[in-house]
Order: structure tokens, then C-alpha cells, then sequence
């Protein structure tokens, strides 16, 4: 028998060994626990590229194509449009699109490979949700200043015709432009660069 | 008497499981302040709501189904061909709105009479945590019918996480799933709203009431009952919970059931309020519709959201509109509790408080114009000025002397009197010869018999014993 009492030094060691091999432990538990909750497999497969035809959208007109669970537009755009592009350089936040998101193909000032054809993710920068297409000049409910583009109807962030957003609006950057490229004249796929075809 | 059989069963599990110590220490020997009005009805209203969502709750997962091509048509499907369906969803969905109207009154309730102040800064904050684990059950709720509100609700609310710098498009990827709102949000989001949310809230509900039964409600009046008591150990001011308040809870709860059901049978949409008719459209990933609001409760914090025209700073805005409730027990210097002895400027800011939180949540439900975002940005001013300079207006404050207690407390001399007075009566009452008539078994056998005569002397001196001995343990 061991009369000199509690070895309290030894006991201190003994719980704080075992409170951290716990917690190490809990934190390798943790670890499967909470990537059970990322995308599947299945999810992350899903994102396969779309070829689209795009001879029949007239001048003017909106498309909208599924790509990755999410809208691609596709618009076709009149001349004037791509004039008055040119002129709303100073009510832009991003007119070059130096701070959003696109392939480098479409990084120039009507954001698309052919200055027509304009593709863009149809899903505001802000918080996500899809923008109207309101290519009138003036409208009533959007006032004097609306010279055409997208409005986004949940927190009223401006974008023109080539996705740019304008100043004092929520949303932070332009559209999202998705990787896309030219098949032949009148197809294109989207999901897929013309970058990384060329190399 | 010998105890009977069923006696005999109770107190066996008595002598295993506390119940009569658990029902004495919160319902038959709870003192609450005899002052309670109408305000103190909402948190045992708030009770019964959850209830009523757990019981409904559980009846609708029996016949809705979690996957993003069926949820929609289930919900149908409850409505028009399970029987009583309809009745069990609108209890449901009506129960969410009546959830956030009595929580929003309890709150009120708690800043308008300081029950959020030394000592109960605790409850405050299991409720405010219990207020945040009702929005996350409400919008994950929201979610599971799978309309085009659903769908595109989630959209904003999950894409808020991706506004936080460098984690942001992760965390909200996690959370989704999926690089879309998919069928994965879906069934993970019914996982929350059925099990581990509930879980959470039940456990902060028993949280709240025990800190709360720790410390003692406060009162309309703002003063502490357990400052005074009397000879006993019970506050003066106070009152059994059981059976005075049960039964005054009934009273409300039937006030309430009478509303409840009014909604329910007659207007369960509230006119786009509580169900929003975009919501009676399947989701389309493709098209928001023109005008997506949420849901009444949450439009007050997302006019916030929407007055910053900024990414980020929006965000952070709308988390600190929530956050600064949590501080209010930090932010109100003021020593008085209840608004009835405060000063006029914490009236007038409470006043102003209230009126930018209702127009606020006014605003969330209309859409984008020049005009409602200066007013929405007005109004945010207004909201964060009543939290941000309480610590300077709270201390400014020209305050009316607060009553030590309800009812004035009697001297002991005053009270011994009052027995000294009463105890002739007391003793005849309890000497007198009355013949007690007793029924046992069958009326033709009544008998009548006299109680044992007890002794006035001995009584009449082990009662000024004992008063004296009191007088001597208090001094």
C-alpha cells in the first residue's frame, strides 16, 4: 500500500493526455461527418457540356438553355444595342470586366467570342437569382435611365445588355460568362473553351 | 387506511423518478409575480405552438416525399387526397406565422419590461438562440414544397454564405450539395427540419425555462419578488404558477385558438402572406419569378439586406441586425427593468424601434423602387440607432422611483398582532364541537360521530412558542 497520498501531478497528466486524444479523435470524426455533405459523385458528373443550335434565334432574341442545373442565355443582339453598349462606359462599376468572371475570350467589352452572339449565366451576381430580360429603352416601372439590359427583380441590380452591372446596385460583378465555343457558325457548346480546345 | 394498490404503484416509481419534486419545483411551488398581464401569455402560447408543429409535423412526413421530383406533387397529394390532409398542413404552415407572431410579442414583451437585464441576461440569450433556431427551421422548411418561392428563397438565402470572403463559395457549396439548390438540398435540408433542428430547439426550450425558473420571472413592474418574502420563504408578490397561472394560460390559449382557427378554416393563405402564391408553381431552376419575397416574419432583415448596395456589407448588416439582440443585456445601461418607471426617451426609442422593425417588414414584401430603398435605408438607420446609442441615451435617462415591492410588507410585530387577534377565533374554530357528517358506502347506513376534543391550552401555547421562537431566529 502507497500511504504518501494522491499524486495529484500525475492524475492532471493523465486527464489532459486523455482529453486531447479525445479531441483528436472527435476531430478525425468529424472530418467524414462533414464532407458526407459535399457534392456527390453523381453531382459532380452532372456538369457535362451542351451543344446548343443557335441559327434560329432572330435578332433580338432571348434564349435560355440548362446548363449544370442553371440557366445559360443565349441572345442575339440587335446593332443599336451593341452602339449603345459603347456609351455606358461611365455608369458601369466593371466596364472592362477586369474583376469578374468570364473565359479570356470574352473578356473585352461586349463580353462575347462574336459581338453578336452574347452567352452569359443567367443567375444575378448578387444572391443568385435569375434577372428579367428588359431590352425596351425607358420602361415606366424602370424609369428614364434604363437604356435595355437585365433587371434583377429580388434586390433591383442593373446589368446592360452585355451583363455588366451599373453602379449603386447590390450586385458586386458583372454576369458570369460560361466557357463556351464556337462548333460551326450556327452551333456552340457550352461547358467547354475555346482555349482549351486550342491547346 | 391501509394504501390501495394504485398508491402502492405510484409510490414505487415516486421512490425511482422525481415527478412530484420536478411538478412542485416548476408548476405547484414556481412563484411567479402575482402582476403577470396579457404580454406573459405568449411564452406558454409559444409552447403550445411548438406542439402543435411537432404533432402536425409528424403527421405530414407520413405522406410527403423528400426527393425533388415528388416533393411538389406530395404536397398536392396531402392536400386533396390524404384524408384530413389539408387540415394537418394548413395547421402546419399556419403554425410557422403563428410561431413568429408570438415569439415577436414575447420578445417585445421582454425589451418593454427589461426581462432581458441582470439577472436574466442568460434567458435572453437561450432565447435569442432559440429565436435563430426558428428562422433556420422556418427557411428549411420552407424549402421542402418545392415551389417556385422554395426554390428561389433558398437561392438568396443560400448564396448570403457566399458572400463571406474566401470560404464563401465553399461553405455555400457544402451547404447546397450541389452546385445548384438540387434535389441533395433538398433531402438534406428535410434531415434538419425534421430531426436535428427540432432536436435543438427542444433542447433550448428546456434551457430557457430553467435558467428562467432559476432566477424567477420578472413582472410588468420590474421589480424582484424574491426580495420580499414573507415569514414562510414565499415572495410576497408571488404566486403559485399552479394552479393560478395554468388556469390563466387557458384563458389565452383559448384567445388564441380562436384566431388560430379562424386563419386555418378561412384564409390559410392570408392572402400571399403565409403561403405565397408563386409557391403554388413547381420550382423552375430557369426563371425567378417577376416579384420573389420572403416569407412576412423575415422581410424586416431583409429589407436590411437589401438597403446596403453592397454585396458584403449587405450581408453583414443583415447577420448584425440578429446579433445586436443578442447584446441588448450589455447595450441598456438603464438600472430600471420595466418601461412603466423608465425614462420618456427610452419610450420614444422603443416607439421608433418598433414602428422601423413594422416598416421594415413592410417594405421586404414590396418590390425594388428609388423610393422604398431610401425609406428601407432610412428605417435600418432607425433600427441599428435604437441598439447602437442605448449605451448613451439609456444613461441620460431621467428615471421614476421604482416600488420596492407589489404590496406593502408588513412589520413582523404587525403580523403577530394580526395572529394575536385571530387566535381566540382560531382555537374556538378548531375546540368547537360540530357533529361531522360522513358518507361511506351507502347513504342508507350514514352515521354521525364527534372528533376528539383537542386541547385549547396546550394549542394556544405551543402557537406563542413557536412565535416566539421566530422573533428569535429573526433577530
Amino acid at each position: 500500500m502507497n500511504n504518501k497520498g494522491v499524486d495529484k501531478s500525475k492524475r492532471q497528466f493523465l486527464t489532459t493526455a486523455l482529453t486531447v486524444v479525445g479531441a483528436v479523435g472527435s476531430g478525425y470524426l468529424a472530418i467524414p461527418f462533414l464532407a458526407q455533405m459535399q457534392p456527390s459523385v453523381k453531382a459532380m458528373a452532372a456538369g457535362a457540356p451542351v451543344e446548343v443550335d443557335i441559327s434560329k434565334i432572330e435578332t433580338g432574341q432571348l434564349i435560355r438553355i440548362a446548363w449544370r442545373g442553371k440557366p445559360v442565355w443565349i441572345l442575339n443582339r440587335t446593332p443599336e444595342v451593341l452602339s449603345t453598349l459603347k456609351s455606358l462606359d461611365n455608369e458601369l462599376r466593371d466596364p472592362l470586366s477586369d474583376e469578374s468572371n468570364q473565359p479570356p475570350s470574352s473578356k473585352n467589352p461586349g463580353r462575347s467570342i462574336k459581338p453578336e452572339i452574347f452567352v452569359a449565366v443567367g443567375l444575378c451576381t448578387h444572391l443568385g437569382c435569375s434577372p428579367t430580360f428588359r431590352p425596351e429603352i425607358a420602361p415606366n416601372d424602370l424609369g428614364e435611365q434604363w437604356k435595355g439590359g437585365f433587371f434583377c427583380p429580388c434586390h433591383g441590380s442593373w446589368f446592360d445588355l452585355a451583363g455588366r452591372v451599373y453602379r449603386g446596385v447590390p450586385a458586386p460583378s458583372n454576369l458570369e460568362i460560361p466557357p463556351y465555343r464556337y462548333v460551326t457558325d450556327t452551333r456552340i457548346i457550352v461547358g467547354e473553351s475555346s482555349e482549351e480546345k486550342k491547346a | 387506511m391501509k394504501p390501495s394498490r394504485l398508491s402502492n404503484c405510484g409510490n414505487w416509481v415516486l421512490d425511482r423518478f422525481p415527478v412530484t419534486k420536478f411538478w412542485n419545483e416548476h408548476m405547484a411551488h414556481y412563484y411567479a409575480p402575482k402582476n403577470f398581464n396579457f404580454w406573459y401569455f405568449f411564452g406558454s402560447l409559444a409552447l403550445l405552438v411548438l406542439v402543435n408543429q411537432i404533432i402536425t409535423g409528424i403527421l405530414l412526413t407520413m405522406n410527403y416525399k423528400p426527393d425533388a421530383k415528388l416533393a411538389f406533387d406530395s404536397i398536392e397529394y396531402i392536400m386533396r387526397d390524404v384524408p384530413w390532409g389539408w387540415l394537418v398542413r394548413y395547421m402546419h404552415s399556419t403554425g410557422a406565422s403563428a410561431f413568429f407572431i408570438v415569439i415577436y410579442l414575447h420578445m417585445f414583451r421582454g425589451i418593454m419590461y427589461g426581462s432581458f437585464k441582470h439577472p436574466r441576461e442568460l434567458i435572453w440569450i437561450f432565447g435569442m438562440l432559440l429565436f435563430v433556431a426558428l428562422m433556420a427551421e422556418a427557411f428549411m422548411g420552407y424549402l421542402l414544397p418545392w415551389g417556385q418561392m422554395s426554390y428561389w428563397g433558398a437561392q438568396v438565402i443560400i448564396s448570403l454564405f457566399s458572400a463571406i470572403p474566401i470560404i464563401g463559395d465553399d461553405l455555400s457549396l457544402w451547404i447546397r450539395g450541389d452546385y445548384v439548390i438540387a434535389d441533395a438540398t433538398l433531402n438534406r435540408f428535410f434531415a434538419f427540419h425534421v430531426i436535428a433542428v427540432p432536436l435543438v430547439l427542444v433542447m433550448l426550450v428546456f434551457m430557457h425555462i430553467v435558467a428562467l425558473h432559476e432566477v424567477g420571472s420578472n413582472n410588468p413592474d420590474g421589480i424582484e419578488i424574491k426580495e420580499s418574502k414573507d415569514p414562510w420563504g414565499h415572495p410576497v408578490d408571488g404566486i403559485p404558477f399552479h394552479p393560478y397561472y395554468t388556469v390563466k394560460d387557458i384563458v389565452g390559449v383559448a384567445v388564441f385558438l380562436l384566431f388560430f382557427a379562424t386563419v386555418i378554416f378561412y384564409m390559410p393563405e392570408m392572402g400571399g402572406y403565409f403561403l405565397e402564391h408563386a409557391n403554388f408553381i413547381p420550382a423552375d431552376p430557369m426563371k425567378t419569378p417577376e416579384h420573389i419575397a420572403p416569407v412576412w416574419y423575415f422581410t424586416p432583415f431583409y429589407s436590411v439586406l437589401r438597403a446596403i448596395p453592397d454585396k458584403f456589407a449587405g450581408v453583414i448588416a443583415m447577420g448584425g441586425s440578429i446579433v445586436v439582440l443578442f447584446l441588448l443585456p450589455w447595450l441598456d445601461r438603464c438600472p430600471v427593468k420595466s418601461i412603466r418607471y423608465r425614462g420618456g426617451i427610452f419610450k420614444k426609442a422603443l416607439f421608433l424601434f418598433v414602428v422601423s422593425f413594422l416598416a421594415l417588414g413592410y417594405l421586404g414584401t414590396q418590390p425594388v423602387t428609388p423610393i422604398a430603398t431610401i425609406l428601407a435605408r432610412l428605417f435600418t438607420t432607425i433600427y441599428f440607432g435604437f441598439f447602437l446609442l442605448m449605451p448613451i441615451y439609456t444613461r441620460w435617462e431621467k428615471t421614476k422611483p421604482v416600488p420596492k415591492s407589489l404590496t406593502k410588507a408588513h412589520s413582523l410585530e404587525e403580523q403577530l398582532h394580526a395572529i394575536e387577534e385571530q387566535l381566540p377565533a382560531l382555537i374556538k374554530e378548531i375546540t368547537e364541537l360540530k357533529p361531522v357528517t360522513t358518507e361511506i358506502g351507502h347513504p342508507a347506513f350514514k352515521s354521525s360521530f364527534f372528533n376528539r376534543r383537542p386541547n385549547p391550552d396546550g394549542i394556544r401555547n405551543v402557537a406563542t412558542r413557536l412565535a416566539k421562537k421566530l422573533i428569535e431566529s429573526l433577530d
